[in-house]
């Protein structure tokens, strides 16, 4: 495999985009891209998306965002796995230039939602339609059940997934691409409307609009593009029973883990090496669940990480510094690359308030379902 | 749910059959070609207890669509004595008072009404089970249902 970096990154806003269509929104972050790195070809496409099928009532999204873009003859695929879309997309494409088969390739994820669908029932439809949406399940309903069983296992309380949402939701106060850009408080969070018990409204990330794109090449090319481009050292994958029902442990999310470990092992580094991390916050119980798994705390310890501040800015290990999916918004196909783009501002120094000083490794964990597949991805400062 | 597909999936609905691996005991609920866990294909079909116990459970304030006159619900992962785990509401008792490691009964029940046509669609829902002769424990839960209903 040779080394793969990226070279350039762009994002929209995320938000309620009532102006902006879902080409609209892959053609502003990919030319942001594109623009940034001086290029004018492509060797092909890869985009993450959920469900613009169901959305929006559009699939073939290949040939639709090339042809828009400008690349119309690029090959281009749209990839999909529910809220990790975006994740899958980029590791294909770094598989894509890793190989050699391409020298020059978009990793790209959006997200339209906000066009008229039912949202519940569209995100309901990555979980298991028979065994689970069946009987009235959607999906704060199943990471209020994984709360319950984390809470049973280790004590985890209300308040400290509260603590996780007032602690992303200052990072996202320093991002201008959130979709909520201010701060909230415990109490808040504790008095906002229930959705699932133990889940508030404020205990999950929005319905958003947005998309995001990263451009990769190969390490030795990358000077033709950036004089600051970072490496992807780990990029994998795994998955799980698609069914809460079917889990080892509902506490624990084995796809993280087991995706986090294949990550680390192509990357030469342990968790204990990571000065930033982007974890797949849709519910705060899920960023303690994911920073478990991964070894950045201890198994019934990451409860407590965002009250003591060791996953704020400043702390030991800053966790979801741009807001998160709660704060910035989760235009769930985009976010696995708008992970990316924060990582990538970080570790080549243009993470302007949220800059994390020093940061060499970066990674990005990406979930979708209930965690039913995952991808990790562990970037290096050049 | 188009009609074939709810046609097919009667048999684990409706009698709760599930398959046994034959190979390594492991028990699938809906049944399985393949097992899960060994992969092995050799399986018998069983029917599984019509009753459990709460792994972990929820109370859903906003519902989907199918369910907005039955919220708030509680929804429940369900373990039968075979071991089969299974997603299912937990009714006729106060949402709040389900809670891991409660006792549970299985019962046929209608779960919803589909599409504008409202096809009837069936299955199982949990009731709280009560010692077979308890009827004192069962009146004192029915009373606290009542009072917590005024």
């Amino acid at each position: 495999m040779r080394e793969v970096a990226i070279v350039a990154a762009g994002m929209t806003r995320f938000g309620e985009l009532w102006d902006a269509s879902l080409r609209d929104l892959f053609v502003e972050a990919a030319q942001q891209a594109l623009t940034a790195a001086g290029a004018d070809h492509l060797d092909a496409i890869y985009t993450g998306n959920m469900s613009a099928g169901q959305f929006v009532g559009q699939e073939h999204l290949g040939p639709l965002m090339a042809d828009h873009l400008g690349m119309a003859g690029v090959p281009s695929v749209r990839v999909e796995s529910a809220c990790a879309s975006g994740g899958v997309a980029l590791r294909t494409a770094f598989l894509e230039v890793g190989s050699g088969a391409s020298d020059l390739v978009l990793a790209a994820g959006v997200e339209k939602m906000t066009d008229g669908a039912d949202v519940t029932e569209v995100l309901a439809s990555a979980s298991d339609q028979e065994t689970e949406v069946y009987h009235g399940a959607t999906f704060p309903g199943l990471y209020a059940m994984i709360a319950r069983a984390h809470m049973q296992a280790h004590g985890t309380t209300e308040e400290d997934m509260a603590w996780v949402s007032v602690k992303n939701h200052r990072h996202g106060a320093l991002n201008e691409h959130a979709q909520f850009p201010r701060e909230v408080t415990v109490e808040q969070v504790l008095s906002s409307a229930l959705v699932s018990e133990p889940l508030r409204l404020l205990n999950c990330s929005p319905v958003s609009d947005g998309a995001a794109a990263v451009l990769l090449c190969p390490l030795d090319q990358a000077t033709q593009y950036t004089d600051r481009p970072v490496v992807i050292r780990g990029a994998a994958m795994a998955t799980d029973s698609l069914a809460l029902a079917g889990r080892r442990d509902i506490s624990f999310l084995d796809a993280v883990a087991l995706a986090g470990a294949r990550a680390y092992e192509m990357a030469g580094i342990g968790p204990e090496q990571v000065d930033v991390a982007e974890v797949h916050d849709c519910f705060s119980i899920s960023e303690i669940c994911c920073i478990e798994a991964l070894g950045l705390a201890a198994p019934g310890e990451g409860r407590s990480c965002a009250r003591t501040g060791e996953t704020a800015l400043g702390g030991r290990l800053p966790v979801n510094t741009s807001g998160g999916l709660k704060s910035k918004g989760h235009p769930v196909g985009a976010t696995g690359v708008a992970q990316a783009v924060e990582l990538f501002e970080q570790l080549s120094g243009a993470g302007g308030a949220r800059q994390v000083p020093g940061a060499e490794f970066g990674l990005a964990q990406n979930m979708g379902g209930t965690g039913a597949s995952s991808v990790v991805h562990i970037l290096q400062a050049v | 749910m188009p009609s074939p597909r709810y046609w097919r999936e009667i048999p684990s609905r409706y009698r709760l059959e599930a398959t046994r691996c034959s190979d390594c005991g492991r028990v699938s609920y809906p049944p399985r070609p393949v097992c899960p866990a060994c992969r092995s294909v050799e399986a018998e079909t069983i029917e599984l207890s019509h009753e459990g116990r709460v792994v972990t459970s929820t109370i859903v304030h906003v519902p989907p669509g199918d369910f907005l006159m039955e919220a708030p619900y509680a929804l429940a992962v369900i373990e039968t004595p075979e071991g089969a785990r299974m997603m299912m509401q937990v009714v006729d008792c106060d949402p709040a008072s389900v809670e891991a490691g409660m006792a549970v009964a299985l019962e046929f029940r209608l779960i919803r009404k589909e599409g504008t046509g409202g096809i009837l669609c069936y299955g199982h829902k949990a009731v709280p089970a009560y010692p077979i002769g308890d009827e004192a424990e069962a009146e004192r839960q029915a009373g606290e249902m009542e009072v917590a209903h005024a």
